[in-house]
């Protein structure tokens, strides 16, 4: 996989944990927090771990937790699949 | 003075019908629920038929975030909760957190869920396992959901006593009412229709494995052969009857009287306890034998259980001393929700003055039941007493009355 994009996040996020009431993936969700998306922990667990099982690498324990913001997220699976995670 | 609590709420997803009023008019006219299995293909198992919920579709009427982390139950349970808020007219974001609860039964837990993601472990790895069956699954998943969706801190649990857990859910949740919390949300869900689910239930020995709908589950018949299982949720709002009246909600009925005993070894040569759990109901209520217009039965299904209940009614209520009616025939067993879906069923015949029947049953005279078969039974209906009963001895009995 060349480049994890924003579609593939959301299709992922949509996946493994919705979208709570008044909450939608649409927009511009990069930049707004996990918490204003209402992902809790699990949520985001859940979505790290499909995208490991889609994309092949393998995320360091602990780190998802320190993910503030979908770009956060989306810059660590890309900096991942460019080999380049330290 | 102790506050009294009153039912203003009920929500309902059972084999013959869902939402309230179509469950009622179902159960009135008799229809059937109970068909063979269509949630996978029972040809290779012993048990055949069960009663299934119909035409229900989650994405209806839950947000996406609640489908990804719940059990075909769960929805159930979820869906049920927002009928009875919204039949007690009671808006969850205008009361105070702490002054509502959640009491709930649950048998079986996320066995659905639990299968597929079991089938994951082994078929994928551990890396395709849901994040969320750490939670999906469990018994107390049902209360846990309904408090976090309609934020409901106020003190919750969950019991476990299969088939009696409806009953011993709302006695519960009566005795917080009773301390001062104005509500709480009570009543039960359960399903377990996947392969799993089913094959867990089999080794008890008293399921039918006859596979005609018509003949398969006949409580009170000497053709009885077990019980078809069923799936359903039936989901009370409880309040306390003062605050519920200064909103201008009469409510259905009052939960007057409340017991539930435990059964001896059968090896100890005493006798069950079922009588007893009746007999202290009825003293709780503070209400005579002859203030009981009907009762709910448990209609276990089974000569020797059939039995047991048949005597204990009569040595209350004398041979036929009462009108006696098993809903149940309609929708098989619903485990911890079957007693919830009778209570909700006992508040809907006083609000409607009519006994739903007992379908499919030719009563066997050696019990000396009036059992109310065929069609409904229409009168006057104040009172009711509904019996319940659970795998291992468990035995509850609860009273309702029409609110004055």
């Amino acid at each position: 996989m060349a480049e994890f994009t924003v579609d593939d996040l959301r299709r992922v996020m949509r996946a493994a944990a919705g979208e709570a009431e008044g909450v939608s993936l649409d927009g511009p969700i990069l930049d707004l927090t996990f918490e204003e998306l209402s992902y809790d922990s699990l949520a985001l667990l859940e979505t790290a771990s499909r995208i490991e099982r889609e994309t092949g690498i393998t995320f360091p324990d602990g780190v998802i937790n320190d993910l503030k913001t979908p770009r956060d997220l989306l810059t660590l699976v890309n900096s991942h699949l460019a080999g380049n995670a330290g | 003075m102790t506050p009294t609590a009153v039912v203003t709420g009920i929500g309902i997803a059972a084999p013959n019908g869902l939402g309230t009023d179509e469950y009622w008019r179902a159960t009135v006219a008799g229809v059937n629920g109970i068909a063979r299995i269509s949630r996978f293909d029972p040809s290779q198992y012993p048990v055949q038929l069960a009663g299934e919920v119909r035409n229900f579709d989650p994405a209806r009427y839950l947000p996406s975030r609640l489908l990804p982390q719940t059990d075909h139950m769960t929805r159930l349970a979820l869906v049920a909760s927002d009928w009875a808020l919204a039949d007690a007219k009671l808006n969850p974001a205008e009361q105070p957190e702490f002054g509502m609860g959640v009491v709930t039964a649950s048998s079986c837990g996320g066995f659905e869920f639990g299968q597929r993601e079991l089938e994951n472990l082994w078929a994928r790895g551990g890396q395709y396992v849901s994040a969320y069956q750490s939670f999906a699954w469990f018994y107390a998943v049902n209360t846990g959901q309904i408090s976090i969706r309609h934020g409901m801190r106020g003190p919750s649990g969950v019991l476990v006593t299969d088939g009696a857990g409806g009953l011993d859910a709302v006695g519960h949740a009566r005795r917080h009412i009773r301390r001062g919390i104005p509500v709480i949300v009570t009543g039960a869900a359960d399903s377990s229709l996947c392969p799993w689910g089913l094959v867990a239930q089999l080794p008890c020995g008293r399921l039918s494995t006859v596979t005609e709908p018509d003949r398969a589950y006949l409580p009170f018949d000497a053709r009885a052969t077990g019980y078809v299982p069923g799936e359903g949720a039936a989901i009370l709002v409880l309040e306390d009857a003062a605050r519920a009246r200064e909103r201008g909600v009469a409510g259905y009925g009052e939960i007057a009287g409340y017991a539930a005993t435990f059964d001896p070894s059968p090896r100890s040569g005493r006798p069950p306890a079922l009588r007893r759990a009746i007999e202290l109901a009825l003293a709780d209520a503070e209400v005579g034998p002859a203030d009981i217009d009907v009762v709910f039965a448990d209609g276990a299904g089974d000569r020797e259980r059939d039995r047991i209940e048949a005597d204990a009614l009569c040595a209350v209520f004398g041979e036929a001393g009462v009108p006696v009616t098993v809903p149940k025939t309609m929708t098989g067993r619903l485990y911890s929700a079957a007693a919830a879906l009778d209570l909700a069923a006992a508040l809907l015949a006083i609000h409607h003055r009519v006994i739903p029947p007992t379908i499919h049953v030719s009563p066997a005279a050696d019990y000396r039941l009036d059992l109310v078969t065929g069609t409904a039974r229409s009168g006057q209906i104040d009172t009711v007493l509904i019996v319940a009963r659970g795998h291992g001895g468990f035995n509850a009995a609860m009273v309702v009355r029409r609110h004055a």
